[in-house]
């Protein structure tokens, strides 16, 4: 095969029509399914995204009435939480990445795969049948009584839609953790698995025991405001605290769905790009399943003022001091990893560079969050959106657009323009801090979240804010332009266009149907790039 | 791979059998008032509920372990129901400790 | 669960080395489908937990409305349904056609004669105006004020708990019966049964549930 052409045969071109691609049972056309579906969702958020701070460039609620305001930051917020963070690392870059990183034609259950699919679909059809139908202004946490009492907006049809996608999501894990176990390659043990692997393996721990909780507690508002069942209802004696205490079993530990898969890109992209082993190799292995567990054992800290007794909120915040360990365990290696290694600065790199600092910012302030006395002070203020959005969007979006890149040869066979992917990122870090370190400072003054109007002494920062959202908003539309062009007019990638070690740059790009065309058998540990033959490091 | 343990009959009969005495001893039981003796941390533990628990859970335990092969499982099958159970706990435990402590001197009156 | 034939003439699927290892991977996902199940359930039993604790006896007084005699009989219905479900899964393990089928039928009668009974109880509670809502009332209960609205807190846990419980139910009985229509097509032998195996674990799951409704929601004293 010649340096400038696709491979004959691969994923991609095995088959035409739509039918192929929707009754598809590949892996990889799943990933590609979960892409497009994945991105117009992120593109929807992001528009409710602008419209929040457009409302918010000027003291006064002029843009929309307050009733508004609070349908377009809920649904941002249910879009974004639901239907991009949760599912964006792992359905796309997990569905394409796992079986081949592990040496396997396929994920364990590929049927239930592309029902997973399908569920993603269904339930994020019923979000927007809600939204053009009379909204929903819950906020993405349903509190009750609100939610099942007062709300005269489409609390069933958007709860029956994250009831469908978390079971899209728990399938999802379960098809992982089988396919992890019972997969693998010959040769591919446990600690020689790539941390993506394991970051993927704890966070399908999650999806599977976080997720049916929220599942049957979203079950039972639906049910409360149908059926009249009064789990919650004040008037029943029912405590909305309650509610809380479920909502949040499920929806702390989904922060570590997001970040841990984000996480396992990092690994990836950090050790290929200084070409070096990663540093300590277990202990960020065994981190990922660390903070699984004790993401469990924090939720609490989402209450401190909900009226949960003293003496929880004690515990929950000391327990929530923890995850620190293990979060900072995984920095510390990264950056032990990048010392003394040969760095370059492709776009991927730009992303994790990008990553490592607003993650840490992210998490830094979640410490003085996880401080009992200190939340109380910044508690339902633009601080907490400041730090939770460094974790999402600076932590989780970040990686996940590293990752793109990464893999972008891999998955479609082109190169995307170098140029173009380095202003964008550089848009990206640029924007994200302009618009998110000034709701640090409004928030720590005392503005409260979701309210569309503000003191004018806030103006100033707010101005700051949205105009960084806009950079933002053009450093993600650039991808977009730039990622679809390649399609037609990007280089041909070769099989490793890095010199990246790895199962999935065996093989060629994209790869054909059945990954592999014999039973690879691994006999060495991931990430030996001081190993490499020298040939290898050409790109 | 595993080989499918085939079980005989008979110990299946022996546990339904022995799941039908135990409903059978849970309804008599809970047709008397065992008390309500401060055993746990000064508080008063209704003793009526921590026998139809405990028998709730020895039903259980049998169904999974005999019924359900969980005995002759390989070991991540096991370890797939101990994390369930794990999980469930501290999903009962944790925000049973909050209601627990809501009383307690300086805490807030809760409920 | 995924059944792991990709036609009748291949049990193995294209991307399993073997069947081996395609039994263990669907084993392995059954099992975690069920620990899905534990936590699902787990989520009622604590709401449940906390408003047992927080109004005793308001929940004492509308237990004894429930019938334990229905309740008792209705725990050994499903303890049955459990033997027959187990045998069904030995007769399939060794390539028993007829005792499958047989075991699978009986299963299913009883499962029936369970939700039966459910539905003498649901209508009960009906007639004496128990079902939460508007229509609710503590009269056939004697309480009023806070009292009778922990009541009907009781019944939405009820009729939650055990109205999830009897949906799991009625999902699993038409699997039963396509099991019964298959096997007596002589789809199972003894090397391969997997869909009689797992339905017999969601059944026995079902099962379990309900152990634990039995004395949470009958035996209040």
């Amino acid at each position: 095969m010649s340096a400038n052409e696709l491979p004959k045969k691969n994923y991609l071109n095995a088959d035409y029509g739509v039918a192929s691609w929707l009754l598809t049972k590949d892996h990889k056309r799943i990933a590609i399914l979960y892409l497009i579906s994945v991105t117009l969702m992120f593109a929807l958020g992001g528009l409710f995204a602008a419209a929040i701070r457009l409302e918010l460039l000027t003291p006064a609620g002029d843009l929309v009435s307050s009733e508004d305001y609070n349908k377009i930051f809920t649904m941002h917020g249910v879009i974004m939480v639901f239907f991009f963070l949760i599912p964006t690392v792992p359905a796309v870059l997990g569905n394409f990445l796992i079986p081949i990183m592990i040496g396997a034609k396929d994920l364990a259950f590929p049927r239930i795969n592309l029902a997973s699919w399908y569920m993603y679909m269904v339930g994020a059809i019923l979000t927007l049948w809600a939204m053009v139908s009379g909204g929903l202004d819950t906020g993405w946490t349903f509190y009750t009584p609100y939610s099942t009492s007062y709300s005269n907006t489409q609390v069933v049809i958007v709860g029956v839609g994250v009831f469908i996608i978390g079971f899209s999501s728990i399938f999802t894990g379960l098809n992982f953790i089988v396919t992890i176990h019972k997969m693998r390659a010959p040769g591919l043990t446990w600690f020689r698995l790539p941390l993506f692997v394991w970051a993927h393996y704890a966070t399908s721990i999650i999806m599977i025991l976080g997720t049916p909780v929220i599942a049957v507690t979203i079950l039972m508002v639906a049910a409360e405001r149908l059926l009249h069942l009064g789990f919650f209802d004040p008037a029943l004696g029912g405590d909305p605290v309650l509610f809380q205490h479920l909502f949040w079993f499920y929806s702390h530990p989904a922060v570590y769905i997001m970040i841990l898969p984000a996480m396992g890109v990092i690994s990836e992209l950090v050790t290929c790009f200084s070409r070096k082993r990663i540093f300590g190799y277990p202990v960020v292995a065994l981190s990922s399943l660390a903070i699984a567990f004790l993401g469990f054992l924090v939720w609490g800290h989402h209450m401190f003022v909900s009226g949960q007794s003293t003496y929880a909120g004690m515990i929950f915040s000391a327990l929530s001091f923890l995850v620190a360990i293990p979060s900072a365990i995984k920095v510390f290696n990264w950056a032990a990893t990048l010392y003394k290694g040969s760095v370059s600065w492709d776009t991927p790199m730009l992303y994790v560079f990008g990553f490592l600092g607003l993650f840490t910012i992210g998490g830094l302030t979640g410490l003085f969050l996880a401080a009992l006395g200190l939340d109380v002070h910044v508690h339902d203020t633009y601080f907490v959106v400041a730090h939770f959005h460094y974790i999402m969007v600076g932590g989780v979006v970040m990686a996940y657009l590293g990752g793109i890149h990464f893999w972008w040869p891999k998955m479609t066979g082109r190169m995307y323009p170098e140029f173009w992917g380095r202003i964008s990122a550089a848009l990206i870090f640029v924007g994200f801090n302009l618009t998110f370190f000034p709701q640090f400072l409004v928030g720590y003054l005392g503005m409260p979240r979701r309210y569309h109007a503000y003191p004018d002494e806030f103006q100033v920062l707010n101005v700051m804010s949205s105009g960084g959202a806009a950079v933002l908003g053009l450093g993600y539309f650039l991808p977009l332009v730039y990622l679809i062009g390649s399609l037609w007019y990007g280089k041909v990638a070769s099989a490793n266009p890095w010199g990246a070690a790895g199962l999935e740059w065996q093989i060629p790009s994209p790869p054909p149907t059945e990954n592999f065309a014999g039973q690879p058998v691994v006999t060495e540990e991931a990430y030996a790039y001081d190993t490499m033959p020298q040939e290898a490091f050409g790109g | 791979m595993h080989e499918q343990h085939v079980v005989s009959p008979r110990i299946y009969f022996a546990i339904f059998a022995a799941l039908l005495l135990l409903t059978l001893v849970t309804v008599q039981v809970a047709a008397i008032d065992l008390g309500e003796p401060e055993i746990f941390f000064g508080k008063r533990v209704p003793l009526n509920v921590v026998v139809a628990l405990v028998i709730a859970c020895v039903k259980a335990v049998l169904v999974i372990l005999f019924f359900m092969h969980v005995k002759y499982s390989p070991r991540l099958t096991q370890l797939v129901i101990g994390a369930a159970f794990v999980w469930l706990f501290i999903l009962l435990a944790v925000t049973l400790s909050d209601y627990w402590s809501r009383g307690w001197v300086g805490g807030n009156p809760g409920t | 669960m995924a059944s792991p034939t990709t036609g009748p003439r291949s049990l193995l699927a294209h991307h399993f080395a073997d069947l081996g290892e395609q039994k263990d991977a669907t084993t392995l996902g059954m099992w975690l489908f069920l620990a899905q199940e534990v936590m699902f359930f787990g989520g009622l039993f604590l709401v449940y937990t906390v408003y047992r604790f927080n109004f005793h006896d308001a929940f004492a007084a509308a237990s004894h409305h429930l019938d334990v005699k229905l309740g008792a009989i209705n725990t050994a219905v499903l303890i049955g349904s459990s033997l027959t479900m187990a045998l069904a899964v030995h007769a399939a393990a060794l390539g028993k056609r007829k005792q499958l089928v047989v075991f699978l039928l009986l299963t299913v009668l009883l499962g029936s004669a369970f939700l039966g009974v459910k539905v003498v109880e649901y209508a009960d509670k009906y007639h004496h105006h128990l079902v939460p809502g508007p229509g609710f009332s503590g009269e056939a209960l004697h309480l009023e004020g806070d009292r009778a609205r922990q009541a009907e807190m009781y019944f939405s846990l009820y009729f939650g708990m055990t109205g999830l419980h009897a949906l799991h139910m009625i999902v699993g009985i038409p699997i039963l019966l396509a099991l019964a229509v298959k096997g007596w097509r002589g789809a199972y032998s003894p090397e391969y049964n997997t869909p009689v195996e797992f339905t017999g674990l969601y059944w026995h799951f079902v099962d379990i549930v309900w152990i634990f409704l039995f004395p949470f929601l009958y035996l209040i004293h």
